[in-house]
């Protein structure tokens, strides 16, 4: 019904191998980015703009970085925590450094300067594969917050260790960053950042780039023999995700919380974006916005939703809950659909277009 | 505890917290935000604070029916000590009640430093008591940020003063070790940049020894201390389970105890309890007396514990933290009762309350009228001075409670203050900001 093909013929190679060859798709992607780029800063307020959307872009930019990596490489990481932070502390550095640098210049140096990391710490994927590189990629997690901490250069001497975004425009003063930047400047600014970057993921995954990652992943000695430098793709995969993640980071200093220390990114960070990637959908650009979305936004959901119905009960009452409520879905989910949400949207797409026949 | 106690007990928490919320009434109503965390790896620590806070305003409200017949409404957000999550609760008390939020004390040094751009954009005032961005105690900078009674440079510094006194003067600090045990994170390091100074100034040798969040690994650290450098004196900028381990680490690598000296968040029941006899001996910094011999505890347990609305057990009343969540109360409620002196007796908006801050002048009058003689030293806030710089007490623990072991020690503040400034300029220059005249 809704996603009824017929009439839809494709008379070139080109419109065969569109990013998204379904005008179905194309209509309700163009309708979401309608929403998000007009709607919700038209519509939403303050806290919703910058507690909620906020931090899901920013999360949800960390779980595609690391999907790149994990799903689609085939490289599973714990770093992603210490490449958050060099993202943020790289922005800081080049931010105080040179102010007339423009912020979109200081973000995608910072994203360079992570890549440049995440390269250096994905050497050890060429001999280690699995959960042995998982631990390896751990040690560049505690190395990464340790360096941070360990040297006050890298805040610039700040007596505690926080860094501290300064005010910087786009243009002319329209700021995005500091006390003065609005809810909706700093949402747009992230949103713009996600929004490319995950067109460009999309199609990185699509291009030769992406197939060499998913042919490593599957079967490392076969894509060798068939002529995929695993050298070359799997720190190229190290490099762009580290990017990706990096920019996250520089926006979640810079952007979301305005000010952050190195403890911010500790190893509960890494995990928490692993997880987003899992139950999201390894391998899945959509998933990793679902995963974000259920990651970040559910517990706000749900230490908000007592009050919301009128129920009066205590705070940590609220908490427990929250926790409680959250593990019980996170099993639930991963029992239904162990391929994560993006596999659920799928199917029940799959059934859409075969319907009202689907077998 | 059993099921059916276990719910019980929430079901009677439940009916307590909503009975206490459910009180609207037509009258003026004050919001007060309050960022607690009664769950994480903290909360041991930062539930007796939420509670000492939150019966203060409890008593207020059964005994006066508020400030000056303003109704106090109190709601508590859970952050877990999250910077994140202490964000998000922020954003979403700040703009509850007729006026917005009276002011915040978010209870980590972390948020802190996240909400102080927010606030001061928001107009509301933030109160980090004793914690958070020492240099904000320079009104001229920060004008919405308040660092009172005393920040971590002057507690450092008096410290030092009490340590020197303890050799027998300054002089004899020369060649001294003392030894740092700090929390790695915003919160450990701002002591620092102090006893680096202090150490050049007095010539005695300065060591310190970072602890990874939470910090329950400490046996190498205090074997180096214990065994290898064995310095004179040691301080301990800790929080948490750090705290109780330090306690133990150290006795079992056979550190004095009385050498051993704690930071303001590291003296406090659940610190040194679970050590058990280990932990005699140890002592800590404090701005207020511990124990509950003080005429506002008793109001406490008469009007909020006597009408069954007590957020705790009766025994906890007058614990450590718990009197300091208490204090933290005493001074949001009296910049709000101060500033309603100049705006008149309705809700206050945070601009006012900013004013009542600048304006606090708790004399010793004051306290007594408060049921706080005794409890603590005046203080008087300024446009530029947003810390008052009160004197220190040093605590011991005897094994059953708190007790103070020395006199009222003054923080160095003709050291502490240009340090201060300087580190507001430097922020005020990164951060585009044009310090405000105080003349």
């Amino acid at each position: 019904m809704l996603y009824r093909e017929a009439g839809q013929f494709k008379s070139s190679y080109d419109e065969d191998q569109a990013i998204f060859p379904i005008l179905q798709d194309r209509i309700m992607l163009a309708i979401v980015l309608i929403v998000a780029f007009v709607a919700v800063p038209l519509l939403f307020n303050e806290y919703w703009l910058s507690t909620i959307m906020l931090p899901f872009l920013v999360f949800s930019l960390a779980a595609l970085g690391l999907n790149l990596l994990t799903g689609y490489a085939g490289q599973l990481s714990l770093g992603t925590g210490g490449f958050m932070a060099t993202g943020a502390f790289a922005a800081y550095k080049l931010a105080v450094a040179f102010p007339e640098m423009n912020i979109i210049i200081v973000f995608l140096l910072s994203g360079v300067i992570t890549a440049g990391v995440g390269v250096l710490f994905g050497i050890p994927s060429l001999r280690i594969k699995g959960f042995y590189l998982a631990v390896a990629t751990l040690a560049s997690q505690f190395f990464l917050i340790w360096m941070f901490n360990k040297f006050p250069w890298f805040t610039n001497y700040s007596s505690s260790g926080v860094i501290s975004a300064p005010p910087r425009a786009v243009f002319g003063d329209y700021f995005v960053t500091g006390s003065s930047a609005s809810p909706q400047a700093k949402y747009l600014f992230a949103l713009a950042f996600v929004a490319l970057l995950a067109l460009a993921a999309k199609n990185i995954v699509r291009s030769h780039i992406g197939r060499g990652w998913m042919a490593i992943r599957d079967m490392d000695i076969a894509a060798e023999i068939i002529g995929i430098k695993p050298l070359q793709t799997k720190l190229g995969a190290f490099a762009v995700s580290s990017f990706y993640c990096g920019i996250s980071g520089a926006l979640w200093a810079f952007i979301y919380t305005s000010s952050v220390e190195a403890l911010a990114f500790d190893i509960t960070r890494s995990f928490q974006i692993l997880f987003m990637v899992i139950i999201g959908g390894l391998g899945s650009v959509l998933g990793s916005f679902l995963g974000a979305a259920f990651i970040v936004l559910l517990p706000i959901l749900l230490s908000n939703a007592p009050t919301m119905v009128g129920l009066n009960i205590s705070v940590d009452l609220i908490s427990h809950m929250e926790f409680m409520i959250m593990g019980a879905l996170i099993i639930f989910f991963l029992i239904v659909e162990p391929h994560g949400l993006a596999r659920l949207w799928q199917v029940a797409k799959e059934k859409l277009r075969l319907w009202p026949f689907p077998y | 505890m059993s099921l059916t106690k276990l719910t019980l007990a929430a079901v009677g928490l439940a009916v307590g917290v909503s009975g206490f919320a459910a009180q609207s009434a037509t009258a003026a109503e004050q919001f007060i935000p309050s960022l607690v965390y009664r769950t994480g790896p903290y909360a041991p620590n930062g539930t007796p604070f939420a509670d000492g806070a939150m019966d203060y305003y409890k008593m207020l409200n059964a005994r006066d029916g508020g400030i000056n017949g303003v109704k106090l409404v109190v709601e508590e957000c859970d952050t877990g000590y999250n910077t994140d999550r202490g964000v998000e609760c922020y954003e979403r008390l700040k703009g509850k009640g007729e006026t917005g939020a009276a002011a915040f004390s978010p209870l980590s040094t972390g948020i802190t430093y996240a909400i102080i751009d927010r606030a001061t954009q928001d107009k509301i005032p933030v109160f980090s008591m004793g914690y958070g961005r020492t240099d904000a105690s320079d009104g001229r900078v920060f004008p919405y940020v308040f660092t009172a009674p005393s920040t971590y440079w002057s507690q450092a510094s008096a410290l030092v003063r009490y340590v020197g006194g303890e050799e027998g003067g300054m002089d004899k600090l020369k060649g001294k070790k003392i030894a740092l045990v700090y929390h790695d994170s915003a919160y450990g390091k701002e002591p620092i940049a102090t006893l680096e100074t202090l150490a050049e100034k007095y010539g005695f040798e300065f060591h310190k020894f970072p602890v990874t969040h939470p910090g329950l690994e400490q046996k190498a650290t205090w074997l180096t201390i214990g065994r290898k450098l064995r310095p004179d004196w040691t301080f301990m900028w800790g929080w948490g389970v750090m705290n109780q381990t330090a306690i133990k680490e150290a006795a079992a690598a056979g550190y004095p105890m009385n050498k051993f000296i704690g930071a303001w968040w590291s003296g406090a029941e659940p610190d040194t309890r679970p050590a058990g006899k280990a932990a005699i001996g140890y002592k800590s910094a404090a701005f207020h007396s511990p124990g509950s011999n003080f005429i506002v505890h008793q109001d406490i347990l008469k009007h909020v514990y006597g009408g069954g609305t007590g957020t705790t057990t009766e025994d906890k009343v007058g614990e450590v933290l718990y009197n300091r969540g208490l204090i933290n109360s005493v001074f949001v409620s009296e910049a709000i009762r101060t500033a309603m002196g100049k705006f008149g007796n309705k809700a206050m908006t945070g601009e006012e309350i900013r004013w009542g801050f600048e304006n606090l002048n708790l004399t010793e009058a004051k306290l007594g009228k408060l049921g706080l003689t005794r409890f603590m030293k005046p203080i008087k806030l300024s446009c530029a001075n947003h810390e008052g710089g009160t004197p220190l007490r040093i605590q011991e623990w005897k094994g059953q409670q708190w007790e103070f072991v020395s006199d009222w020690i003054e923080p160095m503040n003709d050291i502490v203050r240009p340090m201060i400034e300087a580190s507001a300029a430097k922020y005020a220059a990164e951060k585009g900001i044009t310090p405000r005249s105080c003349n």
